[in-house]
């Protein structure tokens, strides 16, 4: 238990239930971190061969497997895994938060007392107090009826016999202390009246305000937009080295973790596969399954097979004409050189158009029809946008920027209030139902969610078949022998005919729901986010069976995303779009080497790199960006 | 990921079903029924439309009078002993058994007219506000609040009297002062059908006034599923609105319907038995449970036989309707499900000491497999 800075591969002991501390021999003195040095004493928190089940079906299902990890005082902890590997449900049984039908054995120990399954008075005390928790969604997190201010005094006063007044002062400091721009006002506001961010920050003032000795962040930048979880990042990062609070980071986003963790442990199928520090996890990851995952991540620059990679940071930094500090300028130049040869050879190799447009916007306006008192809202505004056959353009933004509405109204299910829209070869400013109905066989979509784009009650034979069928393009045994061959081409087992949208994973799910959009053969298709609700491992699956079925069948494609990585992966062109406006556009080298505009540079520099050395850098360039804006 | 976990698939619908036969309240409601079904209409025959007669097991029709035996008290005394009037007899000696089986025969096809009748009309009105929305949910919805805010009581007596009478005819006071009976073909229409279909007409007016609810959860159920990303799926696959509502979102939906429908149905039979009871419903001499306790209803304290029977099978339909219901509801809703941490402990060691003995016999030294 003396050594923190321990190596501990599973999978390798047959039996783990007493080796809880595996000493790497050969690597142990060489691998002991720098947080490991400054942390002795007794852990804040020292779980031990934790297991949680759930009932399911009458019977136990397993969770999370004999887990073992200490967190110490000012250390950050960040528990990977994917969806389903256990890795909340584990860190909710600490505290006691698990529904009735689960089963908690193990032992908990926070600053040296078990506190698993304790009884009710006791967690309470704990909770909010000793043990504080960050939720995903501050929207839900927060309760809307009170303002923040409220909802902080009475944290404070739950737990501190002080007064009304002095709880105020410090619930203002703590609004103070997580960097809100009006700490009064933010006091008395009510969670709506606050930006996605802002409540973020009134959540984590909320669950430091008693100065808990542990802190559970449980995916605490998932809901946010890049730009936002950069902020809440640095924000989690600076509170770490003011606080001196141990910290549990639960993510599935190797991004963040490269930013914030001290130690790593990956967890998978309820059992930690592996536990390091950072360093040891990104350039040495031991466990296959950690290499996996983080060769799953798509990184931001680094394109698609063939395509050169493109160094971001020096992009970045040439724009904005700054160094970074850590690294050689020498270097730095260099880096930016070549950043710019590679510019300029695609600028030559790039060709003119080719025929006619599959997608054209010009100036086209999209508004929400008004609903009783709500006013129409104008989602999109002077939107120019041409996707020619066989390119794929990448449509990113954030959250309300308006790049869903686009990719909606250009398959018709929206309105356009303004401006022309013409999609293959065709002007749908004004179309008819009927002419839509004849459209929609030469378009296709991929939706976001793809548990809810397939119907639960049609097998997916039957799902993908429908478009076929009501084009009266197939019909009987053709159309059986047509759904085959989607099947196939989208490497799904054709006896899947069958099955229902429950029965599959999600990512098995989306494949169904790209089959289907390739049904008809169509000219143009818009993906919708189609990658956001996946798994990272499964995300790269379907990007990379994307990508190859456009290359087999060479369609335009619109790939509305708010992941700038993903898009990088897949696109020709990109176009950045801000609050219903297009920003920038331009091909994908000219937007990743030479982001012209502040937002695209902003948004380039948001984004976390699965690397905490590249992180840093990248990090230090944004500050200076985000200086620039203000200066 | 966790590819192909090769199961052959089970259809929505077979999960439902599994989840079903594992309630145990519902499964024995669904045997209790179909017994009482069994009974009922075994014992009496089906005598129904004039041209439907077949005659039952029951030495008695429930119109017979016989003599009173044993003061009209019941004669049953043990299971297989039930004597002559197993049930009693009422005043005039009509056999209590006869009657209470004839009732509950049409208080149970009046009740699954209700039901098909309320269910089919709130589906369609629900279906159809809750798809398209705009004008059409707004005239369609107000008119559902019109039919709600009156009583339904009030208004299904309205209806009840204008099934039981029609086919009367007008009275009509002629210039001459002499009165005739005046009968349009809507008229002769109605009593054609009072005549061959009396219960059945009730039904279905008596369904003509309770859809609301059903119309209601139907419209929110459809306002939900509209937005999922499957129906712009089916919009962009070319599909029309009739296919989208009845291929995509209706079969989504079937878990509120056939859960409703149930709830509908054991309200209905209650409905039936209070207007009856209010001499609305079914008319003498042709019986339902509502009337049976209404025509014994002073006779509580001297023979209360007349009026246990009645209200016993009220009381077992309506509880097997409302088990069955909730036995649906549970099985179409996965959150419903109860987990009891104990039940499952008592099955491991079950199952360890089952692996024991199956072990302990065959002894060959290998210890119990841990």
């Amino acid at each position: 238990m003396s050594d923190p800075g321990k190596k501990h591969v599973a999978g390798q002991e047959p039996d783990n239930s007493d080796a809880v501390v595996n000493i790497d021999p050969a690597g142990s003195s060489s691998r002991i971190s720098d947080s490991a040095v400054k942390n002795h004493g007794i852990p804040v928190l020292q779980v031990r061969d934790l297991s949680v089940d759930f009932g399911v079906e009458k019977k136990w299902v397993p969770a999370a497997i004999k887990l073992n990890y200490e967190v110490h005082s000012g250390e950050v902890l960040a528990i990977v895994g994917e969806s389903g590997s256990g890795k909340s449900a584990s860190s909710m049984a600490i505290l006691g938060l698990l529904p009735e039908n689960s089963r908690v054995t193990g032992s908990v120990l926070l600053n040296g007392e078990e506190i698993l399954n304790a009884t009710g008075a006791k967690l309470r005390r704990i909770r909010g107090r000793d043990v504080a928790v960050i939720f995903q969604e501050p929207m839900t997190a927060l309760n809307p009826v009170y303002t923040v201010g409220f909802q902080i005094v009475e944290t404070l006063r739950l737990h501190n016999e002080i007064s009304p007044d002095e709880a105020r002062v410090r619930a203002i400091r703590m609004l103070e202390l997580v960097e809100l721009p009006d700490p009064e006002k933010a006091f008395k506001s009510y969670p709506h009246q606050l930006s996605g961010g802002q409540r973020q920050r009134a959540m984590i003032a909320q669950s430091l305000s008693c100065d808990p000795k542990l802190l559970i962040a449980d995916e605490p930048t998932t809901a946010l937009d890049v730009t936002v979880q950069a902020e809440i990042l640095d924000l989690m990062r600076n509170l770490r080295n003011k606080l001196n609070s141990a910290i549990v980071l639960i993510t599935h986003d190797m991004g963040v973790v490269a930013d914030l963790s001290d130690r790593i442990a990956v967890m998978r199928k309820g059992l930690i596969v592996e536990t390091g520090t950072a360093d040891e996890i990104f350039n040495r990851p031991q466990h296959p399954y950690t290499q996996d995952l983080l060769a799953a991540v798509p990184h931001l620059g680094q394109g698609s097979v063939e395509g050169a990679d493109v160094d971001v940071t020096a992009a970045l930094a040439s724009v904005t004409a700054r160094d970074v500090s850590g690294v050689d300028p020498v270097e730095l130049a260099r880096r930016e050189e070549e950043n710019r040869r590679a510019l300029a050879a695609t600028r030559e190799a790039s060709t003119a158009q080719h025929g006619a447009a599959v997608l054209e916007l010009t100036n086209v306006a999209i508004e929400y029809p008004k609903q009783g008192r709500v006013p129409a809202f104008r989602a999109v505004e002077g939107a120019n946008l041409s996707i020619y056959p066989g390119q794929v353009v990448g449509l990113v933004g954030e959250s309300g920027s308006g790049k869903t509405t686009v990719g909606r109204a250009a398959l018709g299910l929206l309105p356009v209030a303004e401006g022309t829209l013409h999609v293959v070869g065709e002007d749908i400013t004004h179309a008819t139902r009927k002419d839509l109905r004849a459209l929609r066989q030469k378009v296709g979509m991929v939706f976001q969610d793809p548990s809810s784009s397939l119907n639960p009650r049609l097998p997916i034979g039957e799902s993908i078949g429908e478009p076929m069928f009501l084009a009266k393009v197939a019909k009987g045994a053709d159309l059986q022998k047509r759904i085959e061959t989607l099947l196939d081409q989208v490497e799904l087992p054709r006896s899947y005919r069958n099955r229902y949208p429950h029965e599959l994973s999600g990512g098995q799910k989306q494949r169904v729901g790209i089959a289907r959009a390739l049904s008809l053969r169509p000219e143009l298709l818009v993906a919708d986010e189609p990658t956001s609700a996946l798994d990272v491992s499964v995300q790269a699956k379907v990007l990379d069976l994307l990508q190859q079925l456009q290359d087999e069948m060479k369609f335009a494609c619109l790939f509305v995303t708010h992941d700038l990585a993903v898009v990088d992966y897949l696109s020709d062109r990109i176009v950045v779009m801000q609050r219903g406006k297009i920003v920038e556009q331009g091909t994908r080298d000219e937007i990743l080497r030479n982001p012209k505009e502040p937002y695209t540079q902003r948004l380039l520099a948001a984004v976390p790199l699965p690397d905490p050395e590249k992180q840093r850098e990248r990090r230090e360039l944004r500050e200076q960006l985000l200086a620039v804006g203000t200066e | 990921m966790e590819d192909a976990e090769a199961v052959k698939g089970l259809s929505q619908g077979q999960i439902v079903l599994k989840r079903f036969f594992g309630h145990n309240a519902a499964v024995v409601s669904m045997i209790v029924f179909a017994l009482v079904l069994i009974l009922v209409f075994s014992s009496q025959g089906i005598k129904l439309w004039g041209w439907i007669n077949i005659p039952g097991w029951w030495h008695y029709s429930y119109s017979d009078t016989p003599a009173m035996v044993n003061g009209g008290a019941p004669t049953v005394s043990g299971p297989f002993s039930w004597g002559d009037h197993p049930f009693g007899q009422d005043r005039v000696g009509r056999d209590m058994f006869a009657m209470t089986m004839r009732g509950a025969q049409l208080s149970i096809i009046v009740m699954f007219t209700i039901g098909v009748i309320g269910a089919f009309v709130g589906v369609v009105i629900g279906a159809l506000s809750g798809y398209f929305r705009g004008w059409i949910e707004a005239i369609l919805m107000r008119f559902t609040d019109i039919v709600i805010i009156i009583p339904v009581i009030v208004l299904a007596a309205v209806l009840g009297t204008v099934a039981s009478n029609a086919g009367s005819g007008t009275t009509v006071v002629n210039a001459d002062g002499s009165i005739t009976v005046s009968k349009s073909w809507i008229d002769l229409m109605f009593g054609w059908l009072q005549q061959n279909f009396g219960v059945v007409l009730l039904g279905t007016f008596l369904g003509l006034v309770i859809w609301t609810n059903m119309a209601r959860l139907v419209r929110g159920e459809f306002l939900t599923l509209r937005e999922r990303e499957f129906v712009d799926a089916a919009q962009i696959a070319g599909a029309s609105s009739t296919r989208i509502i009845f291929k995509h979102i209706l079969p989504n939906a079937l878990g509120v319907i056939i859960v409703n429908t149930t709830l509908l149905m054991s309200s209905a039979i209650l409905l039936e038995a209070g207007l009856s009871y209010l001499g609305f419903g079914v008319k003498p001499p042709d019986t339902s449970l509502g009337v049976l306790v209404s025509q014994n209803q002073e006779s509580f304290s001297t023979r209360p036989w007349l009026f246990w029977w009645p209200g016993l099978f009220i009381v077992l339909i309506c509880l097997c309707i409302n088990f069955i219901g909730d036995g649906l509801r549970d099985a179409f809703d996965p959150r419903q499900k109860k987990f009891s941490s104990k039940a499952v402990e008592r099955r491991e060691q079950k199952a360890a000491a089952k692996q024991h003995k199956t072990l302990v016999p065959a002894g060959d030294g290998t210890g119990t497999g841990a």
